[in-house]
C-alpha cells in the first residue's frame, strides 16, 4: 500500500509547512499577546488601605507573652510589619486608650489617638512613633473603629482595620460588636481583622464578633511570630484583594419595581426570613447565570438554608437552587442557571418581553432570593444579612447533536467493517469464479 | 488503520516542529492573573488564601498553596477545570499545639463551582475530626468527572472556576484564632477526550465575574456586557492549533469511520483476491515435489489452464 517514497514526501511537505508557520508564528509574535489582554484585571483605582489599631490599655503592661510584655511584643511585630509594607500600602496607625491616663471613665473612653496617618508610609518615622505607645488608659475599641474607618475614608475599594488589642471594651455603650455591624452596612466596603493579646473567653467573644460582622478574621495571639506573620499576612491580603468589591444595590420586594441588572457582583442585606428581587434581562440565545451568598454575620440558629429562585414576569418559577446545611459557616451559597428553551424564543411574543424594538426578544428574568436562617434569641434583625449576588449573562449552550451522526469509533467497529468487508470480497470472488467456470462450460 | 497512523505521525511532526514558536505567544502574555508568578514549568508554592469566594486565591494547576492559617478561618482557593478532567482536593492541616487546645475539632473541605453551587465529592475523607492530642489532619475530596455540556437546570460540574472552600466546622470557641497551617494540593486527571456527552460544549465556562456590576434603568434596552467586566480563573485554554480540531470531537469519529471503511475495502479485495488465486491449494499438489522446484518458477499461465 504504502510505498517507501510516500513517508518521505509526507516528512518533507511538514517540514515545509512546519518552517512556514514558524516564520508567520514570529511575524505575528506580538498579536497573540494582545488577544489574551481582556482577561487581566483593571487597574486598581486605589491603594489598598490599612489602618492598625494598636491598643494602649494599661493591661498591656502584662508580661505574658513569652516572657515579654504585650506591648513590647507588640511593638516589635509592628515594627517587622512596617519594614515589610509593600511600596503602594497605604499605612496608617491609631491608638486606643494610650494617652489619658486618669481614672474617669467618660475622659477615658473619648481616649484614641491617630498616631500616624494613612498614607504612603515612611518607616523610620512610623516606627519611631509606634517607639512612644506607652501602655496607659482605658479600652474604647468602639470609638477607635468609628475613627479608625474614618481615617480610612471611603472610596470604591476595600479597607482594611487590624485591631490587636488585650482586652474587652470597657467603655460601652456603643457596644464594639454594633459599632462594627454598623460600619460595615454602611456599605464603605470595611473588614476588620481583630488580634487578641489576651486569653480570656469575653474578649475572645467580643473579637470574634467583631470579626464576624465585616467578614474579618480572628486570632489568638500566643506568640510574637504569630502575631508578625498574622499581621503581615493581612497586609498582603489587603493589598491582593482590596479592588475586588461587589457594587451597592437594593432589592425591592416585587419583580415590577426590582432593579435591573447587569454582569457584575453586587452586595445588598436581607433580613432574616425577607425576600428581595432583582431582574435581569436575558436575550433569546443568552444564558443566565446567577450566584447568591448569604452571610450569617451574628449568632443564629443552628440549621440553616438559602434559595434563589429565577421567576419571569408573571412570578412563574423557571429554576430555582438552593443549599442548606448546618452548623459554624460564613457563608450559605447557591445558584443557577438558565436560558430560553430553544422554541420558547420564537413564540416568546405570549410573555411579555420588554425592550422589543432592538429586534431580537429579550426576556426579564426576576432573581428572588430568600434565606432560611434564623436569629439567636436576642440578637437584632437590622440591617440585615449580607448578600452577595453575581450576574453574568452568557452564550446559551445548545443540547449536542443526536447519537454521533452515524459515526462510529473504536477496535470493534474496525474489526466489524474488515470482517465485512473480508466476507463480501469472499462471497463475490466464489461468485465471480463459479460464473466463469459455468461460462467455460458453456 | 495505517492511514490513521499516518495522519498521526504527521500531526507529532508539526507539533515537534511548532513548539519553538509556540511560547513566545505564551510567554508574551504574563498579565494573566493565575499564572503571574508562575514563571517556566515549576510552579512556586503559593502562600496566601482568600477568605471569601469573591476573594479566593488563585491555583494554577499542580500548583500548592502552603499557609499560616488561624483555627477557625474559612479559606478559599479558586482552581480551574476543564471538560473530561476529575479534580481531587487533598488538605493536610497542621494543628496548633495541643496544649494550647481544648477539646477536638472538625475541619471539612468543600468544593463548589462557578456558581457556588456545592459540588458532592465523590471520595475522601470531606471532613475529619482531630482529637485533642492530634498534630495533623488529612482530608481530601475527589469531584465528579467534569462533563463537557449539561442542561441549565442540572447541577453537574461543568468547565470553568471551582472553588475550595476550607473551614473549622465544629470547634470549642476557646480554640477559636489560634496558629495552625494549611497545605493544599489539587491534582487533576483525565482530559477532553473521554469528556460526556461527546459533541457537547459549553459555549461559555462557568467562570464568575467579580467587577462590580452596574444597574441600569429600567427603560433602557439590553445593556450591552461592559468591556470592563472581570472573570476569575478561567481553565487554561488548550493550546490550539490548526490541526488540533481533526483529532477531536466529532472528528475522530470521521476518522475512524474512514479507517474502517478503508479496512473493509482492503479486506474485500484481499477476500477476492484469495478466491481468485488460491495459491494454497495450486501449490498443495506440488507439495511433495522437490525444493528446486518453486525457484525454477514456472510461468504464469499454464497454472492457469491448470486450475480451468
Amino acid at each position: 500500500m504504502i510505498t517507501p517514497t510516500t513517508p518521505r514526501r509526507t516528512a518533507r511537505a511538514a517540514a515545509l509547512l512546519g518552517a512556514l508557520t514558524i516564520v508567520v508564528g514570529s511575524a505575528l509574535g506580538t498579536f497573540p499577546a494582545h488577544a489574551d489582554e481582556p482577561g487581566t484585571p483593571p487597574a486598581a483605582t486605589e491603594a489598598p488601605k490599612v489602618d492598625l489599631i494598636l491598643d494602649g490599655s494599661g493591661s498591656m503592661q502584662t508580661a505574658d507573652i513569652q516572657g515579654k510584655s504585650r506591648m513590647t511584643v507588640a511593638q516589635q511585630s509592628i515594627n517587622e510589619v512596617i519594614d515589610a509594607l509593600p511600596e503602594e500600602t497605604e499605612f496608617g496607625i491609631r491608638t486606643l486608650g494610650a494617652t489619658y491616663p486618669g481614672k474617669d471613665q467618660k475622659e477615658g473612653c473619648k481616649d484614641t489617638q491617630q498616631l500616624y496617618p494613612v498614607g504612603k508610609t515612611n518607616k523610620v518615622e512610623a516606627k519611631t512613633a509606634v517607639a512612644t505607645v506607652r501602655p496607659t488608659g482605658w479600652t474604647p475599641i468602639g470609638i477607635a473603629l468609628r475613627a479608625a474607618a474614618e481615617d480610612l475614608g471611603t472610596g470604591p475599594t476595600t479597607r482594611r482595620i487590624v485591631l490587636i488589642t488585650d482586652g474587652e471594651d470597657t467603655c460601652a455603650p456603643p457596644d464594639p460588636c454594633d459599632v462594627a455591624r454598623e460600619l460595615a452596612s454602611k456599605g464603605i466596603h470595611l473588614v476588620v481583622d481583630t488580634l487578641g493579646l489576651a486569653h480570656d473567653d469575653k474578649t475572645r467573644q467580643q473579637l470574634i464578633c467583631i470579626a464576624n460582622a465585616t467578614g474579618g478574621t480572628f486570632t489568638d495571639v500566643r506568640s510574637q511570630d504569630q502575631l508578625t506573620k498574622r499581621v503581615k499576612q493581612l497586609v498582603e491580603r489587603a493589598q491582593d484583594t482590596h479592588s475586588v468589591t461587589p457594587a451597592q444595590v437594593v432589592g425591592a420586594d416585587k419583580c415590577a419595581d426590582a432593579p435591573i441588572l447587569t454582569p457584575g457582583v453586587y452586595t445588598d442585606r436581607e433580613k432574616f426570613s425577607e425576600h428581595r428581587v432583582y431582574r435581569v434581562p436575558v436575550k433569546a440565545g443568552e444564558e443566565l447565570r446567577a450566584s447568591v451568598s448569604v452571610t450569617p454575620d451574628r449568632a443564629v440558629a443552628r440549621d440553616y438554608g438559602v434559595l434563589l429562585q429565577a421567576t419571569d414576569n408573571s412570578g412563574q418559577e423557571l429554576v430555582r437552587g438552593n443549599d442548606a446545611g448546618s452548623g459554624r459557616t460564613d457563608v450559605a451559597s447557591t445558584g443557577v442557571r438558565w436560558s430560553a428553551a430553544e422554541d420558547d424564543s420564537d413564540s416568546a411574543s405570549p410573555s411579555p418581553s420588554k425592550g422589543s424594538g432592538s429586534g431580537s426578544a429579550v426576556r426579564t428574568v426576576c432573581l428572588v432570593v430568600s434565606n432560611s436562617f434564623a436569629p439567636q434569641a436576642a440578637v437584632q434583625a437590622d440591617p440585615g444579612l449580607p448578600l452577595e449576588l453575581t450576574v453574568d449573562v452568557a452564550a446559551a449552550s445548545p443540547a449536542p447533536d443526536g447519537p454521533a451522526m452515524g459515526l462510529g469509533r473504536g477496535w470493534i467497529l474496525l474489526g466489524v467493517l474488515t470482517l465485512a468487508g473480508l466476507l463480501a470480497g469472499l462471497i463475490f470472488g466464489w461468485l465471480a469464479r463459479w460464473r466463469i467456470s459455468v461460462w467455460r462450460e458453456n | 488503520m495505517r492511514k490513521l497512523r499516518t495522519a498521526a505521525a504527521m500531526a507529532a511532526a508539526f507539533t515537534g516542529l511548532l513548539l519553538p514558536a509556540t511560547p513566545s505567544a505564551s510567554a508574551a502574555s504574563p498579565s494573566a492573573p493565575p499564572s503571574a508568578s508562575a514563571s517556566g514549568t515549576a510552579k512556586p508554592v503559593l502562600n496566601s488564601v482568600g477568605t471569601s469566594f469573591l476573594t479566593a486565591t488563585t491555583l494554577a494547576s499542580g500548583q500548592d498553596a502552603d499557609v499560616p492559617v488561624s483555627t477557625g478561618d474559612y479559606l478559599y482557593w479558586a482552581f480551574p477545570a476543564a471538560e473530561g478532567q476529575t479534580p481531587t482536593v487533598q488538605v493536610k492541616v497542621t494543628l496548633p499545639d495541643a496544649a494550647d487546645r481544648h477539646g477536638a475539632q472538625t475541619w471539612t473541605v468543600e468544593l463548589f463551582d462557578g456558581l457556588r453551587r456545592r459540588q458532592s465529592c465523590t471520595a475522601g475523607p470531606q471532613n475529619g475530626t482531630a482529637e485533642q492530642s492530634a498534630t495533623t489532619l488529612e482530608l481530601s475530596c475527589t469531584l465528579r468527572q467534569i462533563r463537557s455540556w449539561a442542561e441549565p437546570w442540572s447541577g453537574d460540574p461543568l468547565p470553568g472556576t471551582y472553588y475550595v472552600r476550607l473551614s473549622t466546622t465544629d470547634i470549642p470557641q476557646t480554640d477559636l484564632g489560634l496558629a495552625a497551617t494549611v497545605h493544599v494540593h489539587v491534582a487533576t486527571k483525565g482530559g477532553a477526550d473521554d469528556a460526556q456527552p461527546e459533541g457537547g460544549s459549553l459555549k461559555d465556562p462557568l467562570v464568575p465575574p467579580v467587577n462590580a456590576g452596574a444597574t441600569a434603568a429600567a427603560t433602557a434596552a439590553t445593556p450591552a456586557p461592559s468591556a470592563s467586566a472581570t472573570y476569575a480563573a478561567a481553565p487554561a485554554e488548550e493550546e490550539t492549533h490548526w490541526y488540533s480540531d481533526l483529532f477531536s470531537g466529532w472528528n475522530t469519529r470521521w476518522w475512524w469511520t474512514v479507517a474502517g471503511g478503508v479496512l473493509a475495502a482492503l479486506a474485500g479485495v484481499l477476500g477476492y483476491t484469495l478466491t481468485r488465486h488460491p495459491r494454497g491449494h495450486r501449490h498443495h499438489p506440488h507439495h511433495p515435489a522437490p525444493a528446486p522446484v518453486p525457484h525454477q518458477a514456472p510461468p504464469v499461465r499454464p497454472q492457469q489452464d491448470n486450475w480451468q
